[in-house]
């Protein structure tokens, strides 16, 4: 029998060819993980070619998993285990792998040709340069292909099950349920049964034979996180963000309307909600980003929840559109998947470079609320307030998620949807002005005295017609062009989101010791790394401070005095210090930029390190 | 928005009819017109203000939507809902809105810039869907708001401030392009024709699915005179008036059009010499969309001096709002919506910890 080792904590990095289905095996090992009841945070991490070609090294696809028996908030900077499917998975990855850690490699592939071409001289498996790793060397397409046999599949077809045996063989490893895989393939390839019987018999074979050869000298246990009660689930932020839209637009009695144009890593909301018409959801595919947007405005101005999806390219389209939604003041709820810049960038890796464009990006004097969710589960909750800001203030609102926690995923407390508060739209029915001549009219842009949100009367509503446009008006919503008129506009529509301020809760600030001279200040997705970062920080003996910002426009009330409480601010951020020079400009505090732009989420320990020599020099 | 007064059959099918009947002044609005003197944007609002309380739909359920330019403008002077949206997108607006409510009226006043340069994607994907919208193309061969530059569908050579030496490109035909985008209703109109006006506008309206309107109306400032040859005194000349069902002749039915039986080309004849029999007779019904593009093309590119005019093309094919409304009652609403939507939530595989 085998040893049983007990670890609190496992990081597993699973790499193949992009055609291996490394994405469905990290996804499945971490479904039966979150099921389990560790805490989990993932990094997918895949080039943005569907296939590019196979055996090279840009074609290596990986999914990186962090397990533990504790919350964590990243996915791990450095994996202790790799599964490498092909030669070239082990050249790209190895580099991350902990010293001492464990290398699984799929051997199938280590021909000289294939070596060679990836630029290897000799083959990494024998010529001793693992040899600071524990190798486990095994040729598990042919194992694959000997458990599928009795199937009838082609030679490749049969090859292609390896990923469900390495995924039965590290289930049997780190004593994971079967049973959740084992529905899942039932499911996914119910209309093909011989591929559902050759990918069960593949998983099946893969536990088997971890179980019954010796080649692993101990299994591994991550005992279960204590975690709140309630009911849990896994969740990824795109498919949050779709749930969470869905739900703001039941609370608002508004249908959800979807207008949206593929786009990486955007794209999988516009997925999930063509799926749910039968909650009333209407999605359009249009024929561009403009279009997307422009029908989400027209929708909302027949007062369904208006919502257009995009990353950062698309977010540069609809920027005048999002202005004629500043300028009419309607609803518009814009999700910005952000990824790597500019231009056409890293399609598939993550940044945060989008904030002054959303903040400050169209002509004119254009205010809009700009949110960011912290983590996967978060992107609901950020949904569903910035459907609830879109609407009791009648403009748009910016969400900015970005790759890592858009497909990143973690264990999410399924929320009551009945404890959820409503939102109203409160739509105008009756008239609220007099024409010159004394007859009843309505005047879209009289608004609501503390709110500062207009007049909104839906057409359909008898004796409220009235005209609205991307054209300067009076509260009439006739054409203005008086320079007193526009002035008092221009500040009405600044205060008016100025005033958001007041749904807005203060920022929090995490310093236990109450001694902490740095204050590391996160916003959107540097939640999970800044806040490990300070973990390791104060496990090595340093005070440090923490906050983090989800309000980016506006800010919340006290973010200034928070700011000028602290010796030195450090704000990490991926981009180059967009948010150090909003707070600069704002607060005029010297906050300092910690910038890092390789299109992968800041390493948490690399963090910790430089903080860490940074509280050394201020108190030196 | 719930009135159980709906017209039947057509465009307007799900629009709420006038509870009293309306007339022109009351879908006149507050606001000054303020186009230049002599603009043919006069006569084509007072037109469709003369033909919109003829529809019999409630005025509240009558939403104009346009873009950028002299033309778009048009929302501010009806006093219906309107929309004066942004340059080129007032056909993807007006899409979220003809999607999400049946109930409306839906109107695209646009131009030729604004239509077939700076939004020519969305006219085209508009028509494509053949969503249940009435699109009225204002062309004036020009750019009128931003003073006068040439526009897609100014003739090849025209001096203007922006081409001093002549522009260099072939204009679009809108009809052709509306006809090769699968438009299902393709019609065209004179500023200053009241009655074929009205009638080609009450048909569009009528019409379910994307009518397209194209609008010869005259800019007195930057390009006077580019529709004399279809309105002076040779009109009855020039102009070829399209009605279905009858052989097409012009020039009080001396001259007619004949259709090459080799090639398929239209060609103009005199009438005295083949025959009355022998003349294409006008199937605007006809599914093939070869012979409404034919007649589309007998348009002069350059300097106009001949145009068929009236309805070209009005054939059925569904409505893509109305099929996306369909798909949404084929999913089924279930019979708990919130708990359906709560076990959406929940997913396939949840834990529980105590």
């Amino acid at each position: 029998m085998t040893e049983v080792r007990t670890l609190d904590h496992v990081v597993i990095r699973f790499a193949g060819d992009s055609g291996d289905g490394m994405q469905l095996t990290g996804d499945r090992f971490t479904s039966e993980t979150a099921n389990f009841g560790n805490d989990i945070a993932t990094l997918p991490n895949f080039p943005a070619e569907i296939r590019a070609p196979a055996g090279t090294l840009p074609g290596v696809s990986s999914f990186q998993l962090h397990f533990a028996d504790r919350d964590i908030s990243t996915p791990g900077d450095k994996p202790e285990v790799l599964v490498a499917m092909n030669p070239a998975a082990l050249k790209v990855n190895l580099p991350d792998l902990r010293l001492g850690g464990m290398v699984i490699v799929d051997t199938a592939d280590f021909t000289e040709r294939n070596l060679s071409r990836i630029g290897y001289e000799s083959n990494p498996l024998t010529d001793g340069s693992l040899d600071a790793y524990q190798v486990v060397a095994l040729d598990l397409t042919a194992l694959a292909v000997a458990a599928v046999k009795g199937f009838g599949l082609g030679r490749k077809d049969a090859s292609r099950t390896k990923n469900m045996f390495a995924l039965g063989l590290l289930t049997w490893l780190y004593g994971r349920p079967v049973e959740g895989t084992e529905q899942f393939l039932s499911r996914r390839f119910a209309s093909r049964p011989e591929i559902r019987d050759s990918n069960l018999a593949a998983f099946r074979a893969g536990h088997a034979y971890g179980e019954t050869t010796e080649t692993f000298a101990a299994r591994y246990e991550v005992p279960p996180a204590p975690m709140p009660a309630g009911e849990y689930r896994q969740i990824n932020g795109n498919i949050a963000t779709a749930y969470g839209l869905m739900v703001a637009a039941r609370k608002a009695g508004m249908p959800l309307f979807l207008g949206s144009y593929p786009i990486t890593p955007a794209s999988d909301i516009l997925h999930e909600l063509s799926k749910h018409k039968g909650q009333g959801v209407m999605t359009f595919q249009a024929e561009d980003e403009i279009a997307g947007v422009a029908a989400a405005l027209g929708a909302s101005y027949g007062g369904h929840l208006g919502v257009t999806t995009t990353s950062g390219p698309g977010l540069a389209l609809k920027m005048e559109a999002i202005g004629l939604g500043v300028m009419t003041e309607l609803p518009l709820v814009v999700v910005d998947v952000q990824r790597a810049g500019p231009s056409t960038g890293l399609p598939t890796k993550t940044e945060q470079a989008d904030l002054l464009q959303a903040v400050y990006g169209r002509n004119g004097e254009s205010p809009v609320v700009v949110l960011a969710p912290r983590s996967p589960g978060d992107c609901f909750t950020t949904a569903v307030e910035a459907a609830r800001i879109a609407v009791t203030y009648r403009t748009p609102v910016i969400v900015l998620s970005d790759g890592y926690v858009a497909n990143g995923s973690e264990p999410w407390h399924v929320p009551d949807i009945a404890s959820i508060p409503p939102i109203e739209a409160g739509f105008a029915t009756e008239t609220n002005a007099q024409s010159a001549s004394g007859e009843a009219r309505h005047h879209p842009y009289l608004r609501d005295p503390e709110t500062k949100a207009r007049a909104w009367a839906l057409p359909g509503t008898p004796g409220l017609e009235h005209r609205i446009g991307g054209l300067e008006k009076s509260d009439s919503g006739m054409i203005s062009y008086d320079p007193e008129n526009h002035d008092r506009m221009v500040a009405l529509r600044r205060a008016k989101i100025d005033g958001v301020v007041r749904d807005i809760p203060d920022v929090q600030v995490d310093d236990p010791s109450g001694e902490a001279k740095v204050l590391l200040l996160g916003w959107g997705s540097t939640y999970g790394p800044v806040r490990a970062a300070a973990a390791a920080i104060r496990a090595q003996g340093h005070a440090v401070a923490r906050a983090h910002l989800r309000h980016l426009n506006p800010f919340p009330a006290n973010l200034g005095e928070v700011l000028r409480g602290y010796d030195r601010v450090l704000v990490p951020e991926m981009n180059l210090g967009q948010l150090a020079t909003m707070l600069r400009a704002r607060y005029l505090v010297d906050v300092q930029s910690y910038s890092r732009v390789r299109g992968l989420p800041i390493s948490s320990s690399e963090l910790a390190a430089d903080v860490i020599t940074m509280i050394q020099e201020l108190s030196a | 928005m719930t009135d159980t007064h709906v017209t039947s059959g057509s465009g307007l099918a799900g629009v709420p009819l006038a509870l009293t009947p309306l007339n022109r002044k009351d879908v006149v609005s507050d606001a000054e017109v303020r186009w230049c003197p002599g603009c043919g944007d006069y006569a084509v609002l007072a037109t469709f203000q003369g033909v919109l309380p003829e529809l019999g739909i409630a005025r509240e359920n009558t939403v104009i939507v346009s873009g950028i330019g002299c033309s778009s403008r048009f929302p501010y002077y009806v006093d219906t809902y309107g929309v004066h949206s942004i340059h080129g997108r007032a056909p993807a607006v007006a899409t979220g809105l003809a999607m999400t409510r049946p109930d409306l009226a839906v109107f695209v006043v646009t131009g030729d810039g604004d239509a077939l340069s700076i939004g020519g994607n969305h006219l085209i994907h508009a028509l494509r869907r053949n969503l249940n919208i009435t699109i009225l193309l204002f062309n004036n061969r020009i750019y009128g708001l931003t003073k006068g530059q040439f526009s897609p569908t100014s003739e090849q050579g025209k001096v203007t401030k922006s081409s001093p030496m002549g522009t260099l490109a072939v204009p679009f035909n809108p009809l052709s392009l509306a006809i090769g985008a699968e438009a299902t209703f393709v019609a065209r109109a004179i500023d200053s024709d009241r009655a074929g006006l009205s009638e080609v506008l009450t048909a569009a309206a009528k019409h379910r699915g994307a009518s397209f309107v194209e609008i010869y109306q005259n800019c007195p400032i930057f390009n006077d005179g580019a529709y004399e040859a279809v309105k002076g005194k040779a009109a009855g000349d020039s102009i070829i008036r399209l009605v279905h069902g009858e052989p097409v002749t012009f020039a009080g039915g001396t001259r007619g059009v004949l259709r090459d039986g080799s090639t398929g080309e239209l060609i103009i004849v005199d009438v005295e010499e083949v025959g009355l029999d022998s003349l294409l007779v006008h199937d605007a019904h006809r599914e093939d969309p070869s012979l409404a593009f034919a007649l589309s093309r007998l348009t002069d590119a350059g300097e106009l001096r001949r145009a068929p005019i009236g309805i070209f093309r009005d054939v059925e094919r569904p409505a893509y709002d109305d099929l996306a409304r369909q798909q949404i009652e084929t999913a089924g609403r279930p019979e708990d919506p919130d708990a359906a939507l709560q076990a959406l939530l929940r997913g396939a595989e949840t834990w529980t910890v105590l």
